[in-house]
């Protein structure tokens, strides 16, 4: 088999992770899985989903790999191209402007020198703009990884959430531990 | 200050453990339930509660229980929706995070109800934290064996498993829902048939929002007769409110059905009035789906009577003055808020989040959005306003899902209540985009 640039295997934990949501469905619907599995497999690869991660899956889940790849591209939350160490996600949905989400987005801008979309130049931050968190009420605010940082309605919230971000572990979910 | 029947112990610390919500009384709608009711029984209360969807649309949820097709020998499931992404809405993720073990009570009684073995819940995929926590509080609920094979020896199995998406407004409409959690694309499926006689694996299947399910503890404990008491005419119960925007204290609450808007919105127990001393200019009062209402018409109805928050109040005037309770997502504008502007992120939300599936949703969101995106930019047209309306009214009604009505609603209503504001964007483009700038006029003319 020709080695491929993104070479990927799941590590064991992960691998029981993936069973133990198949064991949830019926004989024979271990599709159902599928998203559960994107999301052990983003967490596994630095925070983005490969073609070669997106194979291992259809893999164990004895399906066709195009079959994965139309409901990775489908859901907004896998990244289909190498990212930053720590993802943004901000939310830019009405609610959250209308308590100063722009500003924030703005000031995060000019602060990381890059634009929506992109990876700063020593690969710490991706900023991704996304839609509504269900966190309307504490708003401005973005996720990353499985935490909420809330309530960034200042430059000096924004300076004080990147600080700490510099420092920071990528965070290790629950079934990795 | 109301009864609170789903979130009184919501701020007991340790709340989330098993020990401390039985302390409280949690599962003993379990207890009553498998040992001295029959499923239809627990059907029949439900009814008469009068409960309704608390997801949006707010139809009778005993209603929709007892609609689900029951072949013999073929699995039911109770699926809840725990999708929450309707910009506003966020009483969901608190109640959920906060006291996990009522909501898995509410599915263990729901489900028993049905007659379903297996359920889910389907949670949003940003949501992974939240579900966690309620992974952790289902592991104890098998420990203490009120899940898993002969619930407290009553017969009853039921497994409850939880399920992430990966990031789809659309999963919150249930039949897309559906589709993700066997795996795939959240394509909305055609109705009929509908979930309740082919649903989840093309079996007979009943969702329903978080709040619903967490509603039927108490309903059994103290009947349905007593939750119809709560409330006004067929709005009855409580129901979790999510205040957000230019308000002193956004939060959840939980209100009883039939608290006037003016006190919702200027009463300190609730969202405190609105911030820094500002004017109340217009609220969305059930989610950015529903119609945008002015202050005037979201403090009175067009007759003059004083707007209450229940389901008939909030749309008493249909689509010309009044607006929809929907999931509960109350979002304040002040008078700094420019109704262009918000348009138009909605606008470009909706684009974003439809499927894709129907051409009107498809082409017409992104159409919206252009149009929205090149008035506010200070490039628009005299024309694009009715363009705009036109453009709405071919997305509502013509796509197999709610989200094309979604859509069309929001910009539809814009028009109808700000049209003025539109105009002076587009004929004043320069003033209209200078930083900060907002239109005055209407609150001006309004408040005289």
């Amino acid at each position: 088999m020709a080695e491929t640039i993104n070479a990927f295997k799941f590590s064991d934990k992960a691998l029981v992770e993936i069973q133990r949501y198949i064991s949830h469905y019926p004989e024979g619907r271990q599709k159902s899985a599928l998203l559960p599995a994107l999301h052990v497999a983003q967490a596994e690869n630095n925070g983005w989903v490969s073609p070669e991660a997106m194979d291992a899956i259809a893999e164990i889940l004895n399906i066709q790999p195009i079959e994965v790849y139309e409901v990775a591209t489908f859901y907004t939350m896998f990244n289909l191209k190498p990212v930053g160490k720590h993802v943004l996600e901000v939310c830019r949905t009405g609610p959250c402007c209308l308590r100063g989400a722009d500003q924030m987005i703005e000031t995060l801008k000019q602060k990381l020198n890059i634009e929506e979309g992109e990876t700063t130049a020593d690969g710490m931050f991706t900023l991704k703009p996304v839609e509504c968190l269900a966190s309307c009420g504490t708003g401005p605010m973005l996720q990353v990884r499985e935490t909420y940082y809330e309530n960034i309605d200042s430059e000096e919230a924004v300076d004080q959430f990147l600080e700490m971000m510099r420092n920071k572990e990528v965070e290790t979910p629950e079934w990795a531990k | 200050m109301g009864i609170k029947i789903l979130t009184e112990h919501i701020n007991v610390p340790g709340i989330e453990t098993l020990e401390m919500y039985r302390k409280h009384g949690g599962y003993r709608s379990v207890e009553k339930a498998l040992k001295t009711m029959t499923p239809d029984e627990v059907v029949e209360e439900v009814k008469t509660s009068g409960l309704r969807g608390r997801g949006g649309a707010g139809f009778p949820a005993g209603m929709k229980w007892s609609f689900l097709a029951k072949p013999e020998g073929v699995p039911r499931y109770l699926v809840c929706n725990a999708d929450e992404s309707e910009p506003g809405t966020f009483k969901d993720r608190v109640f959920m995070e906060k006291n996990p073990h009522a909501l898995i009570e509410g599915m263990i009684t729901s489900s028993y109800a049905l007659g379903a073995n297996t359920s889910y819940i389907y949670i949003r995929g940003e949501l992974l934290f939240v579900l966690r926590i309620l992974e952790k509080a289902i592991a104890e609920a098998y420990a203490a064996g009120l899940l898993g094979k002969n619930i407290l020896g009553s017969g009853y199995d039921l497994d409850l498993h939880v399920a992430p998406g990966g990031g789809a407004y659309i999963c919150g409409e249930e039949t897309a829902l559906l589709e993700s959690l066997e795996g795939k694309r959240g394509n909305p499926r055609n109705k009929p048939p509908f979930p309740a006689v082919k649903g989840l694996f093309q079996s007979p299947t009943v969702v329903n929002n978080v709040e619903t399910i967490a509603s039927v503890p108490w309903i059994v404990n103290n009947t349905g007769a007593e939750y119809a008491k709560i409330g006004i005419g067929r709005s009855t119960g409580t129901k979790l409110i999510s205040a957000s925007g230019n308000i002193n204290r956004p939060g959840v609450y939980e209100i009883d059905l039939g608290v006037p808007v003016e006190e919702f919105i200027y009463s300190d127990e609730y969202c405190g009035g609105i911030w820094k001393g500002k004017q109340l200019k217009a609220v969305v009062p059930g989610g950015s789906s529903v119609p945008i209402l002015p202050a005037e018409l979201i403090l009175k109805t067009a007759a003059g009577e004083q707007r209450l928050m229940t389901y008939e109040s909030l749309s008493d005037g249909g689509f010309v003055s009044g607006s929809m309770l929907g999931s509960g997502a109350f979002i304040v504008f002040d008078e700094d808020q420019c109704i262009v502007r918000n348009t138009w992120n909605y606008a470009r939300f909706y684009h974003h989040e439809s499927c894709g599936q129907c051409s009107p949703c498809r082409e017409g969101t992104g159409w919206m959005e252009r149009v929205l995106h090149r008035i506010e930019h200070g490039h628009g047209h005299q024309q694009d306003i009715d363009l705009l309306v036109s453009v709405a009214k071919q997305i509502e009604g013509n796509t197999i899902c709610p989200l094309g009505d979604a859509a069309a609603w929001p910009v539809a209503s814009a028009i109808r209540h700000f049209r003025e504001e539109f105009e002076w964007h587009i004929k004043h483009p320069q003033e209209a985009t200078a930083p900060g700038a907002v239109y005055r006029g209407q609150l001006a003319a309004a408040t005289v």
